[in-house]
């Protein structure tokens, strides 16, 4: 690990004076910055260290229904906040989906926004990678693609961005509170990450020193719960990133669907909206033919970026049955392995 | 640059002055305060043998800087012994033949004693799996660590019943 300066600032200001510094960091849960800074991956000169601030740990109803959760929140106390899993349990299940219970207690709502991709190439320092280094060139191109991108990348980047909670939260309209020299803005989750284009080191629309303050959801993200799930195809049951994984809501009234949300992980350079596949399911009924229809429209501009044609027609399945999942009704309480597509059976010793 | 950092370790008070602050929790308790229970395995948060409760939450010590631990309580297996009796998730690790190296163990139960303290995973087997899969255990004893931990969730439960009563 490289050395560097370490700042703990008592207020905002304080802060984002500090981050504005070229080459600064902000720590707060530091579950992917520590990996990465022990990799070499990533080298900030200064860590200005964010985790006690106050004032961003608080998850706030808000008088309109909607919900604000502080940028300090830790992804274990969201996703068992009893009130929060009532009206959100997709979003719920897919915290749970994700990581291990030990990095669930340290992982922040902010910092779940920015981790960076869990390409295995932009983890090599001896490879090349624009990510890490513009220029470079890019060795995902040609190498192992099993957790690389088949929608939204470029020749330059075919990385995926690896949240699950983001793919549960744009689907539902989430929008990020930001806060920066020049005040505060708020900016909607769905284009908070960037597209890789020729520039695949820029992820986000953050400016230098702008710090996440909140995440929101709206109060119309409260109206699928009846019907909303995250389902996540790993290469293990459970700690492992997605391989496709789908967030799916539904709003069905006299047997016919009246609103759709539709959002897909581990295929994407981020977290990413289905927005024509949901308007093929408005005023049909919640059945098979309609799910298959709806995610071929999902995928239907998903091209192989390598060796990875397989993971479009698994995005298929993967969309097509969280719909399904998500029509027969959110269960009254999550199952034991969340997102995960096999049940437990009783007596055995594995899923 | 150097920091100072206080923390509560095992219920005693430890100011320690470091000259880096790079230093992780993990190196702090073991090459500083001579805790050498709990263990680093891979450093990267993948295998959980570095599990300590930190402020009475289960947390991987190697992903977190001991700066940004100022002021924190810390638990680790050296301190969960209460007056030279074992604690029931240790003993329930013995009887079960939780473990064969030993050497995630420390880890396992410090991350089975947070499980048990969350209260999500009750006693079901298929919950406890999965509430431990951040705990890697190479030997693969893993029949015997779901049954132990099971076993004293149940004694720890009815321990509090009875002082409860």
């Amino acid at each position: 690990m490289n050395r560097f300066d370490y700042v703990r600032p008592a207020t905002f200001a304080e802060a984002i004076a500090a981050a504005s510094e070229p080459g600064a960091a902000y720590l707060a849960g530091g579950t992917n910055l520590l990996d990465l800074m022990k990799g070499g991956v990533v080298r900030p000169g200064r860590l200005v260290d964010v985790s006690r601030l106050p004032g961003l740990g608080a998850i706030e109803w808000l008088a309109d229904g909607g919900v604000r959760i502080g940028a300090l929140v830790r992804n274990a106390d969201l996703a068992h906040d009893p009130e929060f899993a009532r009206r959100f349990p997709a979003v719920a299940e897919a915290l749970l989906s994700g990581a291990s219970a030990q990095l669930r207690n340290m992982a922040t709502v902010g910092g779940n926004l920015l981790q960076r991709t869990r390409c295995a190439y932009f983890y090599d320092v001896a490879g090349a990678c624009n990510k890490r280094q513009p220029g470079a060139g890019c060795e995902a191109r040609g190498g192992e693609t099993r957790n690389a991108a088949v929608l939204g990348w470029s020749e330059h980047c075919i990385a995926t961005h690896p949240s699950d909670f983001c793919v549960a939260l744009v689907a539902l309209d989430a929008v990020v509170e930001i806060a920066g020299k020049r005040g505060e803005r708020a900016v909607p989750l769905e284009g908070f990450h960037r597209l890789p284009g020729e520039t695949p080191e820029q992820e986000s629309v953050l400016e230098p020193g702008e710090l996440i303050i909140a995440v929101r959801l709206p109060a119309e993200a409260a109206s699928f719960s009846r019907h909303v799930r995250y389902l996540k195809i790993r290469d293990r049951t459970s700690f492992a990133f997605a391989v496709a994984s789908a967030a799916a809501a539904l709003r069905i009234e006299q047997g016919a669907i009246v609103a759709a949300r539709i959002a897909l992980g581990g295929v994407a350079p981020k977290p990413w909206r289905a927005r024509l596949a949901e308007r093929t399911l408005i005023g049909v009924g919640p059945d098979r033919p309609h799910f298959d229809r709806a995610a071929a429209a999902a995928l239907a501009d998903a091209r192989p970026s390598g060796d990875n044609a397989f993971k479009i027609e698994l995005a298929h399945r993967i969309v097509a049955r969280a719909l399904a999942l998500a029509a027969a009704g959110t269960p009254a309480r999550l199952p034991a392995l969340p997102a995960s597509p096999f049940a437990p059976v009783a007596g055995v010793l594995h899923a | 640059m150097s920091v100072s950092v206080l923390l509560s370790v095992n219920g005693v008070a430890r100011e320690v002055a470091l000259d880096d602050p790079r230093v992780t929790l993990l190196d702090l308790l073991r090459e500083r305060l001579g805790l050498t229970g709990t263990k680093k395995g891979c450093d990267r948060g993948q295998c959980g043998a570095c599990t300590v409760l930190v402020d009475g939450r289960r947390i991987n010590s190697c992903l977190a800087l001991a700066a940004s631990c100022d002021g924190a309580r810390v638990l680790t297996i050296e301190g969960l012994a209460e007056e030279g009796a074992l604690h029931p998730v240790q003993e329930a690790f013995i009887a079960h033949d939780g473990f064969q190296c030993g050497f995630c163990t420390p880890g396992q139960i410090m991350s089975a004693v947070g499980l048990i303290l969350e209260g999500h995973a009750g006693d079901d087997p298929e919950r406890i799996r999965e509430g431990m899969s951040g705990n890697i255990c190479r030997c693969g004893a893993y029949a015997g660590i779901t049954a132990a931990i099971l076993d004293a969730g149940r004694r720890l439960a009815e321990r509090d019943r009875a002082e409860a009563a």
